[in-house]
């Protein structure tokens, strides 16, 4: 786990964009896998332009929570309202909210059967029912953001990791997503390829998107979050902003995992 | 950059063993071993067999093919009479070959997909169901399945008491007798129809897809070919004043005269080919889903994706891949399968043509080169066909 990778400028905290509206709300979400209650009494509420780092120890459900925004999971208990549409049961209303939350995985999960610039522009033409050109238009816009659009052309399993994940952040952004969640963006990347995909999420959040992001990658958490959760057994131990958190966190369990993970 | 060269020249000679180590010539020196091996090999074939020929004093040559097959084959699809040549029967052989295996074929890809699919399903019952197919099918061999069926189906009532379906069509323990169609005056102009429908429905949907990349507007295609493909024809049907009759099978005596008869080996052998084959087209669609990732699905889904147009854009692209080849390989195994005809008597190439002709004109040689001939010719066809697909859907790699 790389805890100081060279970001540039590493000091300067990314000015924030935080505004008073909330567009994600957690209120007493509960979730088990069958006798395992893997979130327990979740409450978080999420405002406008906000960056929140999550982090924990493995298995502490930071995927199951973030999942469940985009109900790629269900949760069983409480309720989740994303830019102020309840997720309930409604498959119009888990529609809608998917289009306006861009999720990143760990394993890129590119579509390995279409090229860069068509993965970008499935869905623009599928769902947007945008011409061609047009989503071809944005998306190359895209591929120069995250600074690969000549590869365009290529077919993901012909690209590095780290060029991938990149084209995965593009794919997300075509849909102009007001939230993106990231699970883990780095975590199955080689250490030189890390900075090449923090780089990219740090200008992400240069332009004011609300992003969750779970990672373990501390420097950037202390120059972008504007809020560290610490989350283990299914609970949120403790959130506070990033100086706080890590030069005065308060549980003995954040100090404990913090130790650990410093101590590498 | 400096190009180094693994087995440059050096000092002295190289010894056997280094040339052979040597990347360079290593697949050579085995090519070389091999085709001397084959050539070895041929020439001894060729030649032993000529000397026993001539000891014999027998001839060699595909004269009799034009001489009078002189035998009744049971059942043909195409025309035959006692009196037409070996040549024909060849011909009799190989249609009644492909009827089956096109018969076989089809029936095998739709159940193999229902039951794949059925074997995936969370329902515990369905899933168990075709679970329990699978297992029981591919665990009996191919020719105990044909004879099993054949012999229940000799089992069947006969003919005075067949089981009927609305006076048209009857079983018995002859076969089954469905009704012949008879195309009337202007029924050409149908089939046209239906040709034009397909063309038309095949522009729809280009020009659909060209407005959508276009504009993003969408079309419903799909529905609109479906109308045109069935429409056109119905509607040529009716104006035409329906000139399609059918000559219904009707109980003469002890048998069924008029209609058109299928043979009880012809609908064991299918049932048999089917029951069994389908197995291995359902454990390749199963694979072939099982191998999209759970990744692959939610991606797609996080994109805003409905289910649907995942399955389509995402799942089914990229588990054909791993269908298709099994798939084809399946067929050729049905082709090849369906030769077991010999167990129960229908007159398939082999039966007909290795069996029969064979015994009466004694030209071993020929008449085992052309069969073979046949079923190469099918399979690498197909192998062909394969291969292209292939290529074209490659996933690219580094
Ligand atoms: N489909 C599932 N069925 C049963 N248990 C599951 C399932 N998915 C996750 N779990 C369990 O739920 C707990 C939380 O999983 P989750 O993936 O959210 O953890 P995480 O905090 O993201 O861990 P990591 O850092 O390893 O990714 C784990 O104990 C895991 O074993
Ligand atoms: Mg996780």
């Amino acid at each position: 786990m790389s805890i100081d990778t060279q970001l540039p400028d590493e000091t300067v905290h990314v000015a924030s964009a935080i505004s008073d509206e909330v567009v994600i709300e957690l209120a007493s979400v509960n979730k088990w896998y069958g006798e395992f209650h893997v979130l327990k009494d979740i409450n978080l509420a999420v405002n406008k332009g906000e960056r929140i780092v999550i982090c924990g120890p493995s298995g502490s459900g930071k995927s199951t929570m973030i999942r469940c925004i985009n109900r790629l999971e269900e949760h069983q208990a409480g309720d989740i309202i994303v830019n102020g549409t309840e997720m309930g049961t409604n498959i119009k209303n888990i529609d809608a909210i998917r289009r306006d939350v861009g999720m990143v995985f760990q394993q890129f999960n590119l579509f390995p059967h279409l090229s860069v610039l068509e993965n970008c522009t499935l869905a623009p033409i599928w769902v947007k029912n945008m011409p061609k050109a047009e989503a071809e238009k944005i998306a190359m816009e895209y591929l120069e953001r995250v600074k690969i659009p000549e590869q365009a052309g290529k077919y993901p399993g012909q690209l590095s990791g780290g060029q991938q994940q990149r084209v995965a952040i593009a794919r997300s952004l075509c849909m102009s997503p007001t939230i993106m969640l990231f699970d883990e963006p780095t975590s199955a990347l080689d250490p030189e390829m890390i900075s090449e995909v923090l780089d990219v999420m740090v200008g992400l959040a240069e332009t004011g998107m609300t992003m969750l992001v779970v990672t373990h990658e501390m420097g950037f958490a202390k120059r972008v979050a504007d809020r560290v959760i610490f989350m283990d057994q299914g609970e949120i131990v403790e959130q506070n902003t990033p100086d706080e958190f890590f030069t005065n966190p308060k549980s003995d369990r954040t100090k404990l995992f913090l130790s650990q993970i410093l101590a590498h | 950059m400096a190009v180094v060269d693994k087995a440059g020249p050096r000092k002295g000679g190289r010894s056997f063993t280094e040339i052979v180590n040597d990347e360079r010539y290593r697949s050579v020196f085995y090519q070389v071993i091999v085709a001397v091996a084959v050539i070895w090999a041929a020439n001894y074939l060729i030649t032993n067999t000529a000397e026993n020929l001539q000891a014999r004093g027998m001839s060699a040559g595909f004269e009799f093919l034009t001489s009078t097959a002189g035998f009744s084959i049971a059942w043909s699809i195409i025309d035959y009479e006692p009196g037409d040549t070996y040549f024909d029967v060849y011909l009799v052989g190989i249609a009644n070959t492909l009827i089956i295996s096109f018969f076989a074929i089809i029936a095998t890809t739709l159940l193999g997909f229902v039951v794949g699919v059925m074997r995936l399903s969370k329902n515990f019952i369905i899933c168990n169901l075709a679970s329990g197919y699978v297992e029981v099918m591919r665990n009996v061999p191919l020719l105990l399945h044909i004879l099993f069926w054949f012999t229940l189906s000799a089992a069947l009532p006969r003919p005075k008491n067949s089981l009927g379906l609305g006076d048209m069509f009857f079983l018995n323990n002859r076969g089954l007798y469905v009704p012949a169609p008879i195309p009337g005056e202007g029924f050409g102009v149908v089939v046209i129809m239906v040709l034009i429908g397909i063309a038309a429905a095949f522009g729809v949907t280009v020009w659909a897809t060209r407005r959508q990349m276009a504009t993003g507007q969408r079309f419903p295609a799909f529905w609109v070919g479906v109308g045109l493909v069935v429409g056109l024809p119905l509607l040529a049907f009716a104006a035409l004043g329906a000139p399609l009759t059918f000559d219904y099978p009707s109980l003469k005596g002890f048998n069924f005269t008029g209609g058109a008869d299928v043979p009880r080996a012809f609908c064991a052998l299918l049932f048999a080919l089917v029951l069994y084959h389908t197995v291995y087209m359902a454990e390749a669609v199963r694979a072939g889903i099982l191998s999209v990732s759970h990744g692959q699905t939610e991606a797609s889904y996080s994109l805003g994706l409905k289910p649907s147009w995942t399955l389509r854009l995402v799942v089914i692209p990229q588990a054909m891949r791993a269908v298709v080849p099994p798939m084809i390989s399946n067929w050729m195994n049905v082709v090849k399968n369906s030769s077991l005809a010999v167990a129960i008597g229908y007159p398939d190439l082999v039966a007909v043509f290795m069996q029969t002709s064979l015994n009466q004109s004694g030209h071993a040689i020929e008449i085992v080169g052309m069969v073979m001939l046949f079923y190469m010719t099918v399979s690498l066809t197909i192998s062909a066909a394969l291969n292209y697909y292939n290529k074209l859907v490659q996933i690219k790699e580094r």
